[in-house]
């Protein structure tokens, strides 16, 4: 492989006494989406915006395409591209307009910046809206709009901070297809993303960054094997069960049980494979529960983290007793620091 | 939308980074066509201003004594000068949206100069709060406001007024940068009142208690109210100021040069960092 397309060692820097990034590593080659996860506040967006030279780290070294991005900055802004959690577009121009101002500032003649917008709109299929102001479109529109802008300086890294964050889930499919075919005409792209499936579907690598540091590293398969068991998952009939599923089948398995309310779902960590589930299926007949559905699988990149950082992901893999507790009050609490990042 | 591809071998990308003079017309263009394309920005600023004027003119301009002049004449230089400040602030809110809502942030992922980048947006703002103080010029004519002295000094007169827009402008960009979010702007903002009321703008400043009139004779918006008076009415001594009317604009232009020095580097500074 070539030089690195970001090579990360030991970067820190601080807002104030919170530490967004506490020395962290990363080398990610060209060639892939390699997708920064973790919860709000554990610093991914601080290195997303080290990388594209918004932020200026305190300390460490960062390269991004081969440029020390301390001391050459203005160089790797050539390089790059950045679509940031919100669509950085005028809403009081035109799609056209708003590409062709981005293409300008990346130092591209009229003609070429005409040329490459159109190129661009096209691609994103924003022909039709193309004349239309901004403040028209919908939401998904604009982080399109927003990606195409990013992309019109031809850029060799793409950086995406949470890009489907607020989207509905069509809008989100549309972006992924999007990033998947830059991919595919070789852009790289680093993407952050507390959605554990947005990972899954995009990443060939997975980054996962707590306080900070990376403290797992690996391909989506990878990742949950290292970090997981198999898990056998039970849905029951009435949510009343789940106690009495979670104390009995507790012996099968080889962590103790976790139990979300929401979804009547109880999984259990196991070594066995075949054989336990079949021990599951007659202690729940000998219970004389009634059970929806169950089954055996790979554990999910939630497990993987809860597995890894003994805290799941910002309200995804909640447990009955998080549920009850005030949830807003971990994303507050999260909120200036990610305002500071 | 179906199928989306990107093939990134279509585009051709940039031999050199942006000219300095490109990235700030682009960004002033931007600018431009935000104010001409929000009508009601324009409407509603039109209206602000014209409501106050006639507020002064016709409700307080009665109990204010303003020597040998008509009230309305007097207040008119001084009334265009502080819509500076009215005007201008909204330059801060705007920038500190721009924070907000991560278009900054796209700027300066850019490979331009940030000064370019910032230069351009003050004078594009400076050219459009040029544009508002005319309509309020108008406005004021309309009223009966009438320079009493030569055309040249009433077209000297209110050429200074963009020359003081564009200095307080860095200010404003400066002060939307620092506050970050649209409301703590809105709220420094405020910070104007002072500014604009405690000067010779509405009122003469020796009919203010004698503790406050130090304060508001050496304000820069007195100095800069006196310049244009003493030029729109063609003597300073109309308006029972003492000097000359070259003191006055020299002085005017000082406090101007002053606040690009201070508050230019200090917005360029901000904007690189923030």
């Amino acid at each position: 492989m070539g030089t690195p397309i970001v090579e990360a060692k030991g970067l820190t820097r601080s807002f104030g006494k919170v530490q967004a990034l506490a020395g962290l590593d990363l080398v990610a080659e060209s060639g892939q989406v390699v997708a920064v996860l973790g919860p709000n506040g554990a610093g991914k967006t601080t290195f997303v915006r080290s990388v594209s030279t918004l932020v200026r780290p305190d300390g460490g070294e960062l390269r991004v395409a081969g440029i020390d991005a301390l001391r050459r900055p203005e160089q790797v802004r050539r390089v790059i591209g950045l679509a940031g959690q919100y669509a950085a577009v005028e809403p009081a121009m035109t799609g056209r307009e708003n590409v062709t101002m981005v293409a300008r500032l990346y130092g591209q003649t009229r003609r070429q910046a005409r040329a490459n917008t159109a190129v661009v709109l096209d691609q994103l299929g924003l022909t039709d809206a193309a004349d239309r102001p901004v403040s028209t479109y919908s939401g998904g529109m604009r982080r399109r709009l927003d990606l195409g802008a990013s992309l019109v300086g031809a850029p060799k890294l793409l950086l995406l901070d949470e890009p489907t964050t607020g989207l509905d889930p069509r809008s989100r499919n549309e972006l992924w297809d999007a990033i998947r075919s830059m991919v595919a005409a070789g852009t790289d792209v680093l993407l952050t993303t507390q959605y554990l499936d947005e990972a899954d579907q995009l990443a060939q690598r997975v980054v996962i960054v707590d306080k900070g540091r990376v403290i797992a590293d690996g391909t989506p398969g990878e990742l949950k094997s290292r970090a997981g068991r198999d898990v056998v998952e039970i849905r029951v009939h009435r949510p009343e069960d789940l106690s009495v599923v979670a104390g009995s089948l507790g012996r099968i398995g080889v962590e103790a049980p976790r139990v979300d309310a929401g979804t009547h779902r109880v999984t259990i960590p196991v070594a066995g494979g075949r054989a336990v589930i079949a021990e599951a299926i007659r202690a729940l007949d000998a219970l004389g529960v009634e059970v929806d559905d169950i089954g055996l699988r790979r554990p999910t990149l939630d497990e993987v983290f809860l597995t890894l950082t003994g805290s799941p992901i910002d309200g995804e893999a909640e447990t009955v007793q998080s549920i009850n507790s005030d949830q807003s009050d971990t994303s507050d609490a999260d909120q200036p620091a990610a305002q500071a990042a | 939308m179906t199928v989306v591809t990107f093939d990134s071998g279509r585009i051709t990308p940039a031999a050199r980074p942006a000219r300095a003079f490109t990235a700030a017309t682009t960004v002033a263009a931007r600018s431009v066509r935000k104010f001409v394309r929000t009508p009601q920005l324009l409407v509603i600023s039109t209206i602000t201003g014209a409501m106050f004027l006639l507020i002064f003119r016709y409700v307080f301009g009665g109990a204010i004594e303003t020597g040998p002049v008509a009230y309305v004449t007097f207040m008119v230089p001084g009334y265009i000068v502080t819509s500076v400040l009215f005007t201008g602030s909204n330059a801060s809110s705007s920038v500190a949206q721009d924070l907000e809502e991560g278009f900054t942030d796209r700027l300066r992922s850019l490979p331009v100069s940030r000064t370019a980048v910032l230069a351009g947006r003050v004078v594009a703002e400076s050219a459009l709060l040029a544009l508002g103080l005319a309509a309020t010029l108008a406005i004021g004519f309309a009223v009966g406001f009438r320079p009493e002295g030569t055309a040249v000094e009433a077209i000297a007169a209110f050429a200074l007024v963009p020359v003081f827009g564009f200095a307080f402008m860095w200010m404003f960009v400066f002060v939307g940068l620092v506050a970050g979010n649209v409301q703590a702007a809105q709220g420094m903002s405020l910070l104007i009142f002072p500014l604009s009321f405690v000067s010779s703008a509405m009122v003469p400043v020796d009919s203010m208690p004698g503790w406050m009139q130090p304060i508001a004779e050496n304000q820069p918006i007195t100095v800069m109210v006196n310049a244009v008076r003493s030029l729109a009415l063609g003597d300073p001594a109309m308006a029972g100021l003492s000097g000359t009317t070259a003191h006055y604009v020299t002085l005017s232009l000082l406090w101007a040069a002053g606040l690009v020095a201070v508050f230019a580097p200090l917005a360029v500074a901000r904007f690189r960092k923030v």
